[in-house]
């Protein structure tokens, strides 16, 4: 077996008082697609933002690629090459494509003290390449990501992710108010996630789609991690049932 | 075709200019031709520049999801801390920064109380409104102090320059700023997280980036400018009267708002705000030459405000309608 790309350690989480995530220990392996599946306040998104660097975890390690590592801010996490694309979408509506494509880690031609000009060209330029590459077809990347639907904004951040070559990939409800045919097309995406070599995590209430593109299934109830199989090891019964 | 149209209608500083072309045509026959001549245009440009940078300011602001009301009491601080300073006897290059550099205080504090205890930018700055003027007028001691003579600069500030005359220095300053804004927003990569943070704050978060900082920033940059602003004008009147600036955050706001900015943040540009300011000065000065009862300039102002948010909100709407070929 190959070594794990994450490893969580005996991960607790408190909110004011509310144990929230007690003790969770999981490992994600390279290249692996791990659906994480759990009611509302299974600690799940807990899980996942202590993952993306979004929150602190109160207790517990985390280990990427064998590196122990502390995450500060998401950007932190994203340098590493987690990237998180999340249910409310983490794109600006009123804003371009390539723009949105390179929020936070836009390429600067003269800049002083990380502050310069935009390189607009080279946003253009590679924004198109990656939409394209993802297999999507936007006619300019000036249009504006509010103009663009649901499963067409989940593409460009999947496009964005896969620009910055991110390792892992942590998908939190990607499908969520999508419409059948747009979810067909995330879904999709996460499977060619593999052929990519892009560990993924994918997260959703919608248990058919975890069984359709995943390779291991983690279950999480009342803040502990309840099952986890392979696909072939377990059925939909056995899921819900721990539930 | 459609694709213009919708570039056009999705650009709510161009009906600006549209609208102000057409009341310039109309206080120019109204007044008799007086409106457009080199006097009269002098008296505006010489004091578009004040209220302009104030407007800048705000705009850039609410592009960031925030919202200054202090500004009218930075535009009297600033300059009452300079005239203090410099019947002091301090050097007038010292006693400006100082000034400025008080403005940027304030900013900082604006955006720090904001941040730090999560309350509106609203009530942060309403707080501030009132304890910059009050400051403003016990720093004066009720006596604004004069300006001694041939401390300021004057041919840096408020000379008339240019052809027949027709400009003073503080237009080329207010084209220097808003040249300078309007890079930053647009061209920059900190004007990106400026709209970003405005357009929707947990995908700027959640992206990285230093939204606190840059709203800190932006509140300071807002704060610097308005005290810049009043700066001039003190300059231009020759003495500091702690009253001045009353009532013109709003204006500022109202400028931005018609300039096609949006007080959801995200959404604006600094020329929308500059044209705006013009909107706000040509009326106030045409009313006046078309012998108007000067008391309808308020109620003329707030009518534009509102007219204006409504067309811009419809012209979003049409134009988003304009089916323009995004993709499959």
């Amino acid at each position: 077996m190959t070594a794990p790309i994450i490893q969580v350690k005996n991960l607790h989480k408190w909110y004011s008082g509310v144990h929230a995530l007690k003790g969770a220990t999981l490992d994600f392996r390279p290249n692996e697609t791990v659906g994480l599946v759990g009611d509302n306040g299974a600690g799940k998104s807990t899980l996942i933002n202590i993952l993306s660097g979004t929150q602190a975890p109160s207790e517990g390690e985390i280990y990427f690629e064998g590196r122990k590592v502390s995450f500060k801010g998401p950007r932190d996490a994203m340098d590493e090459g987690i990237e998180t694309i999340y249910q409310y979408n983490s794109m600006v509506p009123t804003m371009s494509i390539a723009r949105n494509m390179f929020i936070g880690r836009e390429p600067i031609k003269y800049g002083i003290g990380g502050i310069g000009i935009l390189d607009t060209k080279r946003m253009a330029e590679e924004s198109v390449q990656a939409i394209a590459d993802v297999d999507l077809h936007l006619r300019s990347p000036d249009a504006l990501v509010g103009e663009l639907s649901g499963g067409q904004r989940q593409g460009v951040a999947i496009a964005r992710a896969m620009h910055f070559k991110s390792k892992v990939m942590i998908l939190d409800e990607p499908t969520n108010h999508l419409a059948v045919k747009e979810t067909r097309k995330v879904i999709g995406f996460v499977q060619s996630l593999k052929s990519l070599g892009i560990t993924g995590i994918f997260i959703s209430h919608n248990i058919h789609h975890v069984f359709e593109c995943c390779d291991r299934i983690v279950a999480m109830a009342r803040g502990e991690i309840v099952l986890d199989k392979p696909v072939g090891e377990t059925n939909m019964d056995e899921i819900l049932d721990v539930l | 075709m459609k694709r213009l149209l919708k570039i056009y209608m999705e650009k709510p500083e161009l009906a600006g200019i549209a609208f102000l072309v057409l009341l310039a045509i109309v206080f120019q026959v109204r007044s008799g031709g007086v409106f457009l001549n080199l006097q009269n245009l002098q008296g505006i440009l010489g004091l578009l520049p004040e209220m302009a940078l104030v407007a800048i300011g705000v705009t850039l602001l609410m592009i960031c999801g925030e919202f200054d009301l202090s500004v009218g009491s930075v535009f009297a601080l600033t300059p009452m801390t300079m005239a203090v300073l410099l019947e002091g006897g301090m050097p007038f290059i010292f006693a400006f920064s100082i000034g400025l550099c008080v403005a940027l205080l304030i900013g900082f504090v604006n955006g720090y109380l904001t941040i730090q205890f999560n309350i509106p930018s609203f009530i942060t700055t309403l707080g501030m409104l009132f304890v910059a003027r009050s400051i403003t007028v016990v720093i004066s001691g009720g006596f604004p102090p004069l300006l001694p003579n041939g401390a300021i600069p004057k041919w840096l500030f408020t000379s008339y320059v240019g052809p027949g005359d027709l400009i003073r220095m503080s237009f080329v300053w207010f084209l220097a700023f808003a040249i300078l804004i309007a890079l930053l927003l647009s061209r920059t990569n900190f004007g990106n997280w400026v709209r970003a943070t405005g357009g929707f704050l947990p995908a700027a978060q959640s992206m990285g980036i230093p939204t606190k900082r840059v709203k800190i920033a932006t509140f300071m940059i807002c704060s610097f400018l308005a005290g810049f602003a009043g700066s001039i004008q003190v300059m231009r009147l020759g003495a500091p009267l702690p009253s001045i600036g009353e009532g013109m955050e709003l204006q500022a706001v109202a400028a931005a708002v018609i300039g096609g900015t949006a007080l959801t943040g995200g959404i604006g540009t600094i020329l929308g705000g500059i044209i705006g300011a013009t909107l706000i000065r040509v009326i106030d000065n045409g009313l006046v030459l078309s012998q108007v009862d000067a008391n309808w300039f308020k109620m003329a102002l707030g009518a534009l405000t509102v007219f204006a948010v409504i067309l811009n909100a419809w012209l979003r709407k049409k134009a988003k309608s304009i089916k323009v070929e995004t993709g499959k």
